[in-house]
């Protein structure tokens, strides 16, 4: 006992005092569904490869690669997706949403300038598929199918890939040496392209090359007819060959003014299309008002910048050389067009309708099993068909028709289509709950207003057709990124680790960090569950659960 | 502004790190290499926002001096849940006397640090607002007049806490606490008492005064940094809920310092030679109600019916000190 006077015991740390004995409540790291990902046709994880992009330089090829894990189209997407993504961002709340549609671009654009390439790492399956329509659908499924290990042959009827990115949009929104580039990408991973080839017989074409499934995304080429009663010499197309011939040698002859019959995306661009073709009027005719319209509100916008006249409430009742009549319609009650009776003339030299597409399905005339109904393929929730072996996606399956859904569908149907091949059940992994904007600590967040990409001046548009929206340039597409808020999934803030009044955050390095899977853990030894972290996790990544006694 | 400039790295302005910042850039709280002065196993409540401040602090001096660093505290919560004995939670050169003596202990550390030639050894008295205000009141502003080679620390959580919420000269008017009327219907503190400590030390003109909050670490430590860049009396006063004491729940510790900066009610401010020099500006400006409602010290105020005008005086408060230190960013060409 050699102690000064009144001590008895040895100097110890608080270390000794367990306090994690206090705790009622844990706190637990977890993961969240952010809204763009849960909102996001192609299943992208865009909280993922946004994280990648944000750090820049070597960050990009990451995210890009990260993108390239669910869709084999980013410079595309970049460029014709309708990103509900953006609508579903929990940004907006704050101040805009973020522009994850030009990150996608420019992580698309940097691919094709640098030349990164993906490969199929899967061994050889030494199983055969067929994909009917080198589509956005089709060309995804093969994608997805190569990379899966399968011996993967696509067909179409027309003479370039593409489908409707080729065939239905516009250059001024998809030029097409980006396609090309994106298309080829997927053909180096060993797909069999096959095009002028129109597969009129699948099941003889299945059983006599032997091949062990279909993917059909054959689309919907067909334009609707209305019935609408014309002169001779009324000149009245249809919006989808209209399209279709801009590929050709020959551009379609629409005259100097031009009427176009309907209210979607199509509607608006051939409306468009006809400006550019050197239309001095270009009239969309529309039965309901501009809030029931399906186009999308930037299209419209656009069409309206370049000088395309809308007109609400109207139908075609007449077609005559140079005139059309039109009649005033109303909205009853139910929001449903009644005819007012009212007509007016409207000086037309072409009228086009673009009144919806269908699917062109005789190649599936003689197939047991198939059910068609609404002139749709009806497919189970794994896209099979009635007839096993034989799966469909894209526009000729009941969803919504957009580019980005039919990606989503290949994708989708690459998987099934590969558990069936190896004889098992491909299940979903579970979802995370959804990452709602009141889960979020929006104070850590700087305000920070979202760049706008540059639009090509008026001028120049209407009259050509050069891509209208260009890209973002490196610093601002860094800075877009960046501002993703990385809803419910934690991006190494270290907020918990600091704001913990007692140090029970350990941050995880090297080894311990891959191991974990995450930057951080509890110290549950001493933590005294009073919540702070998961109150000021930014991002809602931390979640406090009941200790059970 | 004592901080750096907004960045637009997802929230590194004011989240504690950052993978996207520079090391250098990033905060002392973010490194694994920080000292953890006040380390784990204290027996501070859940919550603590006293326990969080003195880390804050201590290891931004830490940082700043090399480690050459020694601490005085006075009695109170800091002292009692840090070091019962045999155990202590300090992993700096640390000392304990008595309540109303730690700016006078300080003070002769610097003295005998002075007379040991040991001038690369800094030197921080601190304590909580009952032995900084009131009880070592007098040892403080002789440690300012004298000048003495101190940065006196106040974790300022608005009573005392330690032997069971008492008023102490930082209550604010309105707060219940166990001495404040504890019965009848106005139980809260008188209007038009207590001191404002910050502006006191600016009074002696001392080289360096600050306020702060457990809220904004990269403000607070950049005031640590900047304290410890200066010699002579240096004061910064640290807002730290007290969860226990203002019947406030744990997790809301860091929100209801927030909200303190916030609504005006805790301005936060550093001055040079008894001169305002920079003021934090509120960023989201708040009505004081919503701050006032997260405590139950000022649940009488919202029964049935509400004491509107006692809301209002205090509103009045957090109106008069957004003039005074102009806490809100001017309107451009408003």
């Amino acid at each position: 006992m050699n102690k000064p006077f009144a001590i008895t015991l040895d100097v110890g740390s608080s270390l000794a005092n367990k306090t994690g004995s206090w705790r009622t409540e844990r706190p637990v790291y977890r993961d969240l569904l952010p809204p763009c990902n849960h909102a996001c046709p192609a299943g992208e994880n865009i909280q993922a490869w946004l994280y990648e992009a944000e750090e820049g330089g070597e960050g990009y090829e990451r995210a890009w690669r990260k993108l390239m894990e669910d869709n084999p189209f980013p410079a595309i997407m970049g460029r014709v997706c309708y990103h509900p993504c953006e609508t579903a961002c929990n940004r907006a709340e704050l101040d805009s949403a973020v522009g994850i549609n030009s990150v996608e671009r420019f992580l698309g654009d940097e691919a094709i300038t640098q030349g990164w390439t993906v490969t199929a790492d899967a061994a050889a399956s030494g199983k055969r598929v067929l994909v009917v329509g080198a589509g956005p659908s089709g060309l995804s499924a093969a994608y997805h199918l190569a990379r899966l290990g399968h011996d993967v042959t696509v067909r179409d009827a027309e003479e370039h890939s593409g489908g409707m990115m080729r065939y239905g949009i516009p250059r001024y929104r998809l030029p097409r040496e980006i396609l090309d580039a994106e298309v080829s990408r997927i053909l180096s991973l060993g797909v069999t392209l096959e095009l002028g080839v129109k597969v009129d017989d699948v099941l003889g074409a299945m059983h006599g090359e032997g091949f062990d499934a279909v993917f059909l995304a054959v689309g919907a080429h067909i334009g609707k007819r209305a019935y609408v009663p014309a002169g001779e010499a009324a000149r009245i197309l249809d919006a989808v060959t209209v399209l279709h011939s801009m590929e050709g040698e020959e551009q379609p002859l629409l005259g100097r003014r031009v009427a176009v019959y309907g209210g979607g995306n199509t509607a608006m661009d051939v409306a468009r299309t006809a400006r550019r073709l050197g239309a001095t009027e270009a009239v969309v005719v529309y039965r309901r008002t501009r809030d029931r319209m399906p186009a999308h509100d930037f299209e419209v916008e656009e069409a309206e910048e370049e000088g395309v006249r809308m007109k609400w409430l109207s139908t075609v009742k007449r077609a005559e050389p140079g005139l059309l009549t039109i009649e005033r319609m109303e909205l009853d009650e139910t929001g449903f067009p009644q005819p007012t009776g009212e007509l007016e003339e409207l000086e037309a030299d072409a009228l086009v309708l673009a009144l919806g597409q269908e699917s062109d399905l005789a190649l599936l005339d003689d197939v047991p099993g198939i059910e068609v109904s609404d002139g749709v393929v009806q497919v189970g929730r794994n896209l099979m068909t009635g007839h096993p072996g034989i799966f469909a996606g894209g526009d000729m399956v009941p969803a919504e028709r957009t580019v980005t859904v039919a990606v989503g569908h290949g994708k989708k149907a690459a998987r099934y289509i590969d558990a069936w091949l190896r004889a098992g059940v491909y299940e979903p992994p579970p979802k995370h709950g959804l990452a709602e904007l009141e889960a979020l600590n929006t104070w850590y967040y700087a305000d920070a207003p979202r760049s706008l990409q540059p639009t090509l001046e008026l001028a120049r548009r209407s009259s050509t057709f050069e891509e209208v929206v260009s890209g973002l340039d490196e610093t601002t597409a860094l800075f877009e990124a960046r501002r993703c808020l990385s809803c419910g999934n934690c991006f190494d803030c270290d907020n918990c680790f600091g704001v913990c009044p007692d140090n029970s955050v350990i941050k995880l390095e090297g080894r311990d960090r891959e191991a974990a899977g995450r930057g951080y853990a509890f110290d549950y030894d001493f933590c005294k569950g009073c919540g702070i972290c998961a109150a000021e996790c930014p991002c809602g990544a931390i979640e406090m659960v009941p200790e059970t006694v | 502004m004592a901080h750096r400039p907004v960045k637009f790295f997802q929230v590194g302005s004011f989240a504690v790190g950052n993978r996207l910042l520079e090391e250098d850039e990033r905060s002392v709280q973010a490194g694994v290499e920080r000292t953890n002065a006040l380390t784990k196993g204290h027996r501070a409540c859940q919550g603590c926002g006293e326990a969080l401040g003195a880390r804050y602090v201590l290891d931004a001096a830490m940082r700043a001096t090399e480690g050459r660093l020694i601490a005085a505290n006075a009695t109170g919560c800091l002292e009692v849940f840090s070091t019962p004995y045999p155990e202590s939670s300090w992993q700096v050169a640390w000392l304990h006397s008595l309540f109303g003596n730690a700016p006078a202990v300080a003070s002769g550390i610097a003295a005998a640090l002075k007379a040991k030639g040991r001038t690369d050894v800094r030197v921080i008295g601190q304590g909580g607002d009952g032995g900084t205000l009131d009880i070592g009141f007098a040892c403080l502003s002789g440690m300012f007049e004298r000048g003495d080679d101190v940065l006196y620390v106040c974790y300022d959580n608005e009573a005392y806490m330690n032997t069971g919420v008492q008023r102490s000269g930082a209550t604010p008017p309105a707060a219940r606490t166990a001495t404040t009327k504890p019965v009848g219907v106005e139980p809260g503190n008188a209007f038009g008492q207590g001191k404002n400590a910050a502006l006191i030390a600016m009074a002696h003109e001392i080289p360096y005064v600050a306020t702060a909050t457990v809220a904004e670490l990269h403000d607070l430590e950049a005031k640590v940094e900047r304290a410890m860049e200066l010699h002579g009396a240096r004061y910064l006063h640290v807002f730290v809920p007290c969860p226990l004491g203002w019947g406030a729940e744990s997790k809301d510790t860091i929100r209801i310092a927030r909200l303190a900066k916030e609504t005006g009610l805790f301005p936060v401010f550093e001055a040079e030679h008894g001169e305002v020099v920079s003021v934090s500006k509120i960023r989201r400006p708040a009505p004081v109600e919503e701050y006032l409602r997260l405590q139950r010290r000022f649940a009488h105020l919202f029964g049935d019916p509400p004491r509107t005008d006692v809301i209002e005086r205090l509103q009045a408060i957090a109106d008069r000190n957004i003039r005074r230190f102009g806490l809100l960013e001017e309107e451009a060409a408003a």
